[in-house]
């Protein structure tokens, strides 16, 4: 498993802290982010990837710098937003698949080859010349995720990719999430996903305020909500 | 219902006919429509376009919704043709433009529109010295085309939103909405671009 360090990280947006004092070093498979709307959450999972950058402090995936060295980083972490909408580029299924490995340096028929295989594995196969518009919306998250995973990153950041899903879709994502073998930083709303994760962490008011085993931090998030 | 992206599959001759071969064939069509004199001249290129519709195997619904969009246009420009020119002019004006519309359908319908884009970038590619980037290009391309049924969506639900307001028509309460949504949704689509990759 890769290593996510961050290092007296603090982020500010203006003189609002957004984050402070977080020291961590996440080694686990898998490892779940809760928070209330404004906790930092989200911020703190982006920072995994570059996208957002530290006011101070420093973010390292395996060593290299989430600043500095953003590229190689994204070339090892995958991001999956919320809503799909926003992360799908082309508009059919196979061309978006296809879209990130465009620079990948592999042949078209190497490419066309991964993207058969990714449409199998994510339930999308008779679906590869289908307007990505047209999806329901577990389509669209799971077209999110094969477009994520295609460039087989060690590491997979999901900020809340279920919150704009209906059970059965959203059931349908978590379920494929878990079956990942990839490192999966999950952000979520959604307690009952994080069963069997091997590490939660808590963020409040952008600060760490608890870390440990899913059962105990529900019990907190449960308790801080009232 | 979005004019392009609509990409249908098929493994017809003009499906596998490459997309720069399609591409200059359309321009060459759309040139030799300007140059026609004659009403049954145009009744052969309709036809000529037409069967190049059953060879492709698209059905009529698919070939009627491309053309559907512009009917009215079309019919502004016939009856402006008919008063100012006369019903002969107005035919071949209508017809070529009609025709014109047809052949692009026909191209977009049975070419991927990353094989379109991949045409583009090879043209582009000489620009390159006076620093065009031929994939930026190509990637701004692919992102208008996706974006057109977002903002769609976009429009359809402050549509909605209004209604359920109990708003009458207002073009500001249109407007505002949809523009601070947009910005929003390309804020959100720069972030996803970073995180595929874009600029690796």
């Amino acid at each position: 498993m890769s290593t996510i360090e961050f290092t007296a990280v603090q982020h500010r947006y203006g003189d609002r802290v957004v984050l402070d004092q977080i020291d961590l070093q996440l080694t686990e498979r898998r490892i779940g982010i809760v928070g209330a709307n404004g906790s930092g959450k989200s911020t703190l999972a982006r920072m995994i990837n570059g996208l957002v950058e530290p006011t101070s402090g420093t973010v390292t995936v395996d060593g290299l710098d989430t600043v500095r060295q953003g590229r190689q980083v994204r070339q090892q972490v995958g991001f999956v937003f919320t809503d799909p909408d926003n992360q799908i580029v082309m508009p059919t299924v196979a061309e978006d698949i296809a879209f990130s490995l465009r620079k990948s340096g592999l042949s078209k028929t190497e490419i066309h080859s991964r993207v058969e295989d990714s449409l199998v594995r994510f339930g999308l196969a008779g679906h590869a010349d289908h307007p990505t518009h047209l999806l329901s919306g577990g389509q669209k998250q799971l077209l999110a995720l094969a477009a994520v995973l295609i460039r087989r990153p060690a590491v997979i950041v999901a900020d809340e990719p279920t919150t704009l899903l209906d059970r059965r879709n959203a059931r349908m994502v978590s379920e494929l999430i878990s079956l990942l073998d990839e490192q999966v930083v999950l952000v979520t709303h959604h307690l009952n996903l994080l069963t069997g994760f091997d590490r939660v962490l808590l963020i409040d008011e952008g600060r760490l305020v608890a870390d440990g085993s899913p059962a105990e931090i529900t019990m907190r998030y449960e308790a801080m909500l009232g | 219902m979005s004019i392009i992206g609509l990409y249908t599959p098929g493994n017809s001759v003009l499906h596998r006919m490459s997309a720069g071969s399609k591409l200059a064939c359309m321009l060459v069509g759309m040139i030799a429509l300007v140059a026609l004199q004659q009403i049954w001249q145009l009744g052969l290129a309709a036809a000529v376009v037409g069967a190049g519709f059953v060879v492709a195997g698209i059905p009529g619904r698919l070939i009627w919704r491309q053309l559907r969009p512009l009917r009215w246009l079309l019919l502004l420009i016939a009856v402006l043709q008919v008063v100012l020119a006369g019903w002969v002019t107005a035919v071949m004006v209508c017809g070529g433009l009609l025709i014109s519309l047809a052949i692009a359908a026909l191209v977009t319908l049975t070419t991927r529109v990353t094989d379109i884009l991949d045409v583009c970038q090879r043209l582009l590619r000489p620009l390159a010295r006076l620093g065009v980037d031929p994939d930026r290009v190509g990637l701004v391309l692919a992102m208008t085309i996706r974006c057109i049924p977002l903002l769609t969506g976009i429009v359809d639900q402050v549509s909605q939103a209004r209604k359920a307001r109990g708003l009458g028509f207002s073009l500001v309460a249109l407007v505002v909405p949809v523009v601070v949504r947009a910005l929003r949704t390309a804020d959100a689509m720069g972030d996803a671009l970073i995180a595929r990759g874009v600029d690796d």
